[in-house]
């Protein structure tokens, strides 16, 4: 399979008044060609981080950004900024979080997802809005050829996140990073705005990151999920893997807090206790420790690495994988 | 967009009547009228002033004459200038009065609006700080001591433009500035302000992300949003240069309508304060409406919901 | 995929020597890094913590209460009388006898530069304080009955707004004898529009909030929530808009005097002394100065002051 991102040892720190944010503290992953990759987390584990340092979009005088970020093979870190213009929008796109903000509301759709494709593709304004119609009508935008005209306050919630979708993907970029796409919308538009990505990725062959903390969209659509908690990865493995059988407390913990189909009437759903520690001074040991029911003595002082556990390309964070756990019996 | 035009004028128009009966009765609540101060005039020639001015007749009926007047744009005769009418004494000024507020308008908004781009894009740099200071300092002076100090260090110490009149263009420079320090620091402010926000807007990352160049997001996505609040801006500035004018017209010497304004409340000349009010009022409203069509053509959501006034 | 090299971390499983006994199962006492909790603090003294850490603001303010003290007590030290005249000593410039020079009647700058001050300073308090009574009134009645009520004000003050207010108030004092009363009264009838307005929205958008819905459903009165819930909350941008009222009031009271529509003489404001001195400008300058000076000193500290506020009172707000 051929990679098309490879992630290492990212690390990205930002200045605060009060000292420096450890926001991501060394992650590993890669995307392969056409594949979906789920990062899931808390807000604040550092998934939005990760993914806008993907595309340098993290300002640069509070942040320093380090480690490697390879896309299609050339460093991405080391870019100039003009670089930088020619990979965003045109071999990366991105859909952010809420579409009621993240479109500009003094520009008409048509001349927001065109501006892209004059730049990257050099197109005259007549193909590339030939092209915005096209791609309202990809992304299921009804009278696209009325609507390209329209400014997004003629657009509703669903609507807007599907232009951004049509901007992300007018120039046909190899990688699509999703922030958080559907957290801001109905439920019964989430899933239509998932469909739209699925359909348009197997249309392109598109990779997609997916940055969530909704565990239902993870089960629906990504090949595999990587799971970060305060800065780190902490378990990554196929979809079906991370569901069926997680080696993290934290992972677990995720999952029982969820609502499932299946669930028995008197079996209750559990929240996670607690919040995540604070960045400016990580502690020493494993950052889930505090909140962990199975926490033990080594978790205290010792970070635990990610290795490989059962099931194929799974790996997790944790002491209780190791081949003593469970042998310590209760505290004295 | 047609019935929005129309809304905005019927309100001018009502806004204008309450203006207008408003100064006609608060001059008719005067104790007196203009004539009874000058004692030495004989009692037929005061009888006869009275009755060319109307004076003599029941106060609704003066009322209506007023008005009536008034839709015929007649704003009547001065009472301390002999043979002329309200109209041609704002004729003459008006000229004057409006080069200067024009030429002030332009300069304040292209200094402002400059000002605060370039503080907000250092935010937090030396060039920021200078600017907010510059701008607070610009709000705070009253125009009086800007226009007093101009003419007292550049005019008279050094003498590089003349203290007073408007014969030849560099004579502009001072009135000019005196009137634009206000509202180009009030602008400053307002465009710092909208242009931090706007800077981390969602859809300036969106921008970003689009790989678009710096100047693009700057100008294209940045600026037209930025520059919003600086249109509404535009009603109170009018008001701003109004005033402002007043007193800068009169500390240079300049024959436009401030001093005319202010002439004809030292002379109780009611008749030009009561045209020169309803003037000064059309100009603000029509400043106003201006704006208010400004704006709906900047900002494509104002074309659907027309509310609330600028 | 086995065998990939995502296993860059710090600590591989197998590095360090560790014993049964690390497995033990952690009580939770053990637990380290707890739950960072931190003290709570209400939103005043938050707004009061921000405040004071604003240096800017509180040299403002530190300026401000010196000239009111001096505005109160500049008087008594000056050792003059602001309205006795020496026609022998006019014009003076400053000197050790007086401080602050004489005016064209020979009177003592100093003093009248501080009385000035405080007359300058009473018409911004007392118009900011018409302002907020009639405003708060208005904009509560406004805000907390909505529907045909607030339409019908509304548009009144939409009207009374629509009317450039200085003319008004321009010409209530060309009809009324100008003195410190009818300036602050002609300043206040359009002056309390836009507290009005910030008021009502403030409840409007208030009024809904589950506290105030629990307070009515446990049967408090419209006065009680009125003034107990909402108006409370909605002073943050209430005591922000006076800050900027004072410094306004100040500066209208002396663009009145510039037109002789201030306070008259032997009595002086900022504005009018400023003015008399503006005649006499080229040959006098040193009795626009100070006046001048503390009319724009006064102005600025206000701004600077109320700036910090608001920053202090809206974090959102501050960048």
């Amino acid at each position: 399979m051929e990679r098309i991102l490879e992630v290492k040892d990212l690390r990205v720190n930002f200045k605060v008044r009060g000292g420096i944010v450890q926001a991501v503290r060394g992650v590993n992953f890669h995307v392969n060609k056409g594949e979906t990759v789920a990062i899931v987390g808390e807000s604040g584990c550092g998934k939005s981080v990760t993914a806008q340092s993907l595309m340098r979009l993290i300002p640069s005088p509070p942040a320093v950004t380090t480690g490697s970020i390879r896309f299609k093979g050339e460093e991405i870190l080391t870019k100039s900024l003009r670089q930088m213009e020619t990979i965003r929008g045109k071999e990366m796109g991105m859909i952010f979080q809420d579409p009621m903000t993240s479109l500009n509301p003094t520009l008409s759709i048509g001349k927001q997802i065109t501006e892209g494709l004059v730049k990257h593709q050099g197109m005259s304004s007549e193909a590339a809005k030939t092209r915005a119609v096209e791609m309202l009508k990809l992304v299921g935008i009804p009278n696209p050829e009325s609507r390209v005209s329209q400014y997004p306050h003629e657009f509703s919630g669903g609507m807007r996140q599907r232009a951004m979708i049509a901007i992300a993907l007018a120039c046909n970029p190899s990688l699509l990073i999703a922030d958080e796409p559907t957290t801001a919308l109905d439920v019964t538009v989430q899933a239509q705005i998932m469909s739209v990505l699925k359909d348009l990725q197997t249309k392109l062959g598109t990779s997609i990151i997916l940055i969530t903390h909704d565990l239902g969209v993870v089960a629906d659509s990504a090949d595999r999920v990587i799971v970060m908690y305060a800065g780190k990865v902490v378990e990554s493995g196929k979809t079906r893997d991370i569901f069926k059988n997680p080696k993290h407390p934290y992972t677990r913990g995720l999952l029982r807090s969820v609502p499932r189909l299946d669930q028995k009437k008197d079996e209750p759903l559990i929240p996670i206790f607690g919040t995540p520690p604070d960045l400016i001074k990580p502690p020493a040991g494993c950052a889930f420790c505090a909140r962990c029911d199975e926490a033990m003595r080594v978790c205290v002082n010792n970070d635990p690495a990610l290795v490989p556990v059962e099931g194929e390309g799974h790996t997790a964070a944790c002491w209780l994988n190791h081949p003593l756990a469970g042998e310590g019996g209760e505290s004295a | 967009m047609i019935r929005f035009v129309l809304k905005k004028l019927l309100f001018i128009f009502v806004s204008l009547f309450v203006l207008a009966s408003a100064t006609f009765f608060l001059m008719k609540a005067i104790p007196g009228n203009p004539f009874m101060s000058e004692k030495e005039i004989p009692r037929a020639i005061k009888e006869m002033l009275e009755a060319k001015y109307g004076l003599n007749e029941p106060i609704w009926k003066q009322y209506l004459t007023y008005m009536n007047n008034l839709l015929h744009l007649d704003l009547g005769m001065s009472m301390k200038q002999q043979y002329t009418t309200v109209a041609s004494i704002i004729g003459t000024g008006f000229l004057y009065s409006l080069q200067l507020g024009i030429f002030a308008i332009i300069l304040s908004i292209v200094a402002g609006v400059l000002l605060g781009i370039i503080a907000a894009l250092n935010h937090r740099k030396f060039l920021d700080t200078f600017t907010i200071l510059l701008a607070v300092l610009g709000v705070s002076i009253p125009n009086f001591v800007v226009a007093a100090g101009l003419q007292y260090f550049l005019g008279v110490k050094l003498r590089w433009f003349d203290v007073a009149g408007l014969n030849d263009p560099t004579d502009y420079v001072l009135p000019m500035i005196a009137l634009a320090v206000l509202p180009a620091a009030f602008i400053a402010r307002l465009t710092r302000s909208s242009m931090l926000e706007v800077l981390t807007a969602d859809y300036i990352k969106t921008a970003r992300a689009k790989g678009l160049s710096g100047r693009v997001i700057l100008v294209r996505h940045a600026l037209r949003n930025a520059i919003l609040p600086v249109v509404t801006y535009i009603g109170p500035m009018t008001a701003n240069i109004i005033t402002g004018s007043v007193v800068v017209e009169q500390v240079f010497g300049i024959g436009g309508l401030g001093k005319f304004f202010v002439n004809s409340i030292t002379n109780r000349d009611y008749t030009l304060i009561m045209g020169l009010t309803l003037f000064y009022a059309v100009i603000l409203m029509a400043a106003r409406f201006l704006t208010d069509l400004a704006y709906a053509f900047i900002d494509p959501r104002i074309k659907l919901s027309s509310r609330k006034e600028g | 995929m086995a065998g990939n090299t995502e296993t860059s971390n710090p600590l591989p499983l197998s590095d360090v020597k560790l014993t049964k006994a690390d497995f033990a199962k952690l009580d939770k006492s053990e637990k380290k890094g707890e739950l960072v909790v931190r003290e709570s603090i209400s939103a005043w003294k938050d707004a009061w913590l921000r405040l004071r850490s604003n240096k800017y603001a509180m040299v403002s303010l530190v300026i401000l209460l010196l000239i009111v003290l001096m505005a109160i007590i500049g008087q008594s030290i000056a050792g003059y009388d602001y309205r006795s005249q020496d026609l022998m000593g006019t014009n003076l410039k400053p000197n050790t006898d007086h401080w602050f020079g004489t005016d064209d009647l020979g009177r003592d700058m100093f003093a009248r530069t501080w009385m000035g001050a405080g007359i300058s300073l009473q018409v911004g308090l007392y118009a900011a304080l018409v302002d907020l009574i009639i405003g708060v009134i208005m904009g509560g009645i406004m805000g907390y009955f909505g529907g045909k009520v607030d339409e019908i004000l509304n548009r009144f003050c939409e009207i009374m707004y629509s009317i450039p207010n200085m003319l008004i108030v321009i010409l209530l004092i060309v009809v009324m004898e100008p003195s410190m009363f009818t300036i602050v009264l002609a300043l206040s009838i359009t002056g309390w529009i836009s507290m009005a307005w910030i008021v009502r929205g403030q409840i409007m958008q208030l009024k809904n909030q589950e506290y105030v819905l629990a307070s009515r459903s446990l049967g408090a009165g419209a006065g009680r929530i009125l003034f107990r819930h909402l108006i409370p909350n909605a002073m943050g941008p209430i005591i922000v808009t006076l800050t900027m009222t004072v410094p306004n009031a100040i500066f209208a009271e002396a663009f009145l005097s510039f037109l002789g529509l201030g306070v008259q003489s032997p009595a002086a404001s900022l504005g009018t002394m400023i003015n008399d001195a503006l005649k006499a400008m080229t040959i006098y300058p040193w009795r626009m100065l100070f006046p001048a000076v503390l009319i724009s000193l006064t102005m600025l500290c206000f701004n600077i002051f109320g700036d910090g506020l608001r920053d202090a009172l809206d974090p959102k707000m501050k960048k």
